[in-house]
């Protein structure tokens, strides 16, 4: 293990791995330190979706980047991250929905973002198998996707190590190191690492490295809650292609994995603030509620998985990205809310930029995400999260 | 290509011995990473069938023994069963 370096990054997951991705390629001598195996934390956990659908300027601008950078990842790392533009479908379940569907359109049109309203027998034709009958409408984007957390956080790292970078897994961070307000470097359970970054990407367990670091846990209050999916085995190719989500419906959503087609079924019961990851089975009752009424064919498909990862939400919903000005060299990205895996090209890229050249030109609106603004107790409207 | 590599080790993901010998050849050997890559054990039989041979591959390769490699999570529910019998329409058979 080396001793030294310019940049350390704590988090093998999407963020982490993107980050030091993004350095390596701008010439940083980058080591990045994961406590379990690269996507162990919520990486591999999340449902795969990629959506422009959010309700604020600041989250559709950075997922339409996003979605542009998604598109040439595969090309640019030079290993297939599975990527498919296969869409999100919300579905309306009264007039109001109906209504509020139109202001969301208007706002994603405004920003480039072809979302459209369409109509219970077009949204069938998208989703055969959907229980049409019980919806008024959809709220359609056929550019939105999916890809494969796995792979991603795979393809990152093979090509940040090609580039220069060190990534040690089972290494864990049990100090960072601040001297006069500077950063020093981390201790880990394998010795020091000296450095004048540190970027703090463990999403749910930001807070922890926060207060290593000897910052109030509170100061960005991230907070752990469970979230879990649902798998089936595989179905035909083509049934569930988007994410599909009817808000009432506690937020409950159903797609089609795109590797095996089995179907990844989600829903808004959450536990927490927890580090507890075990499964439950009220959840996979209440999941299942929702997912048959949805695609009622789903009552016969076998349910062969279900698992548990983290939402490190925010008050606001939305992550804190950027430096951390109590401490020089001190950088975090993290609090994603349940929406941070789509983000990771464009997250990546602006923080490397950001610690290289203090600037960059990515449109991330560094405002918006401020991790000081809880303290000011200015929060920004709610991201729209699912599940 | 000899017939030997063409081995399939996990069957409802038809995965051959060949691609699970090439990714240790490329230094991983971290079972979560070769599961997740190839999608070994992620099948209907969820690894029941496969992850042991998989772990004495490994084993094999790297010279390590079969106790050292940990045995990935294993998830629930432990047998598939279909949807609707969670939720109570329809029966199991
Ligand atoms: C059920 C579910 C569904 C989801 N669906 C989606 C979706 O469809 N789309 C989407 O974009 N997002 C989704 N998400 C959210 C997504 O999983 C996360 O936002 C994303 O994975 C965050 O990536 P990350 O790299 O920031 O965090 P993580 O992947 O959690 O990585 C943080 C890493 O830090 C490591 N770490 C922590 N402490 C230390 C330490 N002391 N030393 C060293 N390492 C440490 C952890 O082990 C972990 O690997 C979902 C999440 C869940 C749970
Ligand atoms: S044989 Fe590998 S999962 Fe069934």
């Amino acid at each position: 293990m080396k001793n030294r370096a310019e940049v350390i990054v704590i988090g093998g997951g999407s963020t982490g791995t993107s980050i030091a991705y993004h350095l390596a390629k701008l010439g940083v001598d980058v080591v990045l330190v994961e406590k379990g195996y690269l996507g162990s934390g919520s990486t591999f956990r999340c449902a795969t979706g990629i959506r422009q659908q959010f309700t604020d300027e600041a989250n559709i601008k950075l997922m339409r980047y996003n979605v542009e950078r998604w598109k040439k990842l595969s090309e640019e790392l030079e290993y297939d991250v599975n990527f498919k533009q296969t869409g999100y479908l919300f579905l309306a379940t009264t007039e109001e929905e109906v209504e509020a569907f139109k202001e969301n359109i208007k706002l994603h049109n405004k920003f480039g973002v072809p979302t459209r309203l369409i109509t219970p027998e077009e949204a069938k034709e998208i989703v055969p198998p959907l229980n049409a009958d019980e919806f008024l409408a959809g709220q359609w984007n056929p550019t939105d996707g999916k890809a494969n957390p796995f792979k991603t956080v795979f393809a990152f790292a093979r090509k940040a190590k090609e580039l220069g970078a060190e990534i040690y897994e089972y290494t864990e961070i049990t100090g960072i190191i601040v001297e006069n307000k500077e950063i020093k470097g981390v201790k880990t359970n394998r010795g020091t690492i000296k450095a004048d970054v540190v970027v703090n990407a463990a999403n749910a367990w930001a807070p922890i490295l926060n207060e290593m670091a000897g910052l109030d846990r509170e100061f960005i209050p991230i907070k752990p809650f469970k979230h879990q999916l649902v798998k089936t085995e595989p179905l035909k190719e083509g049934q569930i292609e988007p994410l599909v989500c009817p808000p009432a419906w506690n937020d409950s959503y159903v797609l089609q994995d795109g590797e095996d087609g089995g179907v990844l079924c989600g829903t808004g019961l959450e536990y927490g603030p927890t580090y507890d990851m075990t499964p439950t089975y009220e959840f996979l009752r209440e999941v299942l509620k929702w997912a048959t009424r949805i695609i009622p064919a789903l009552k016969y498909a076998h349910i062969i998985r279900q698992w548990a990862g983290f939402y490190a939400k925010t008050p606001d919903s939305n992550p804190a990205i950027g430096k951390i000005n109590y401490i020089d060299g001190f950088y975090i990205a993290a609090g994603f809310s349940g929406h941070g895996f789509m983000m990771a090209p464009g997250v990546g890229e602006a923080m490397a930029e950001l610690i290289v050249k203090g600037k960059s030109h990515v449109p991330l609106d560094w405002e918006w995400y401020d991790p000081h603004r809880f303290e000011r107790g200015e929060l920004r409207s709610t991201a729209f999260q699912i599940g | 290509m000899s017939e030997e590599k063409k081995i399939i080790i996990c069957r409802c993901n038809d995965v051959t011995l060949e691609e699970i010998e090439a990714l240790i050849d490329q230094g991983i050997t971290d079972i979560e990473t070769i599961k997740r890559l190839l999608r070994i054990g992620m099948g209907p039989c969820q690894g029941r069938t496969c992850l042991p041979m998989v772990i004495s591959i490994i084993a094999r390769k790297t010279g390590k023994s079969p106790d050292e490699i940990k045995l990935p999570a294993t998830r629930i529910p432990v047998r598939p069963v279909p949807a609707g019998v969670l939720v109570g329409e329809i029966d199991e058979e």
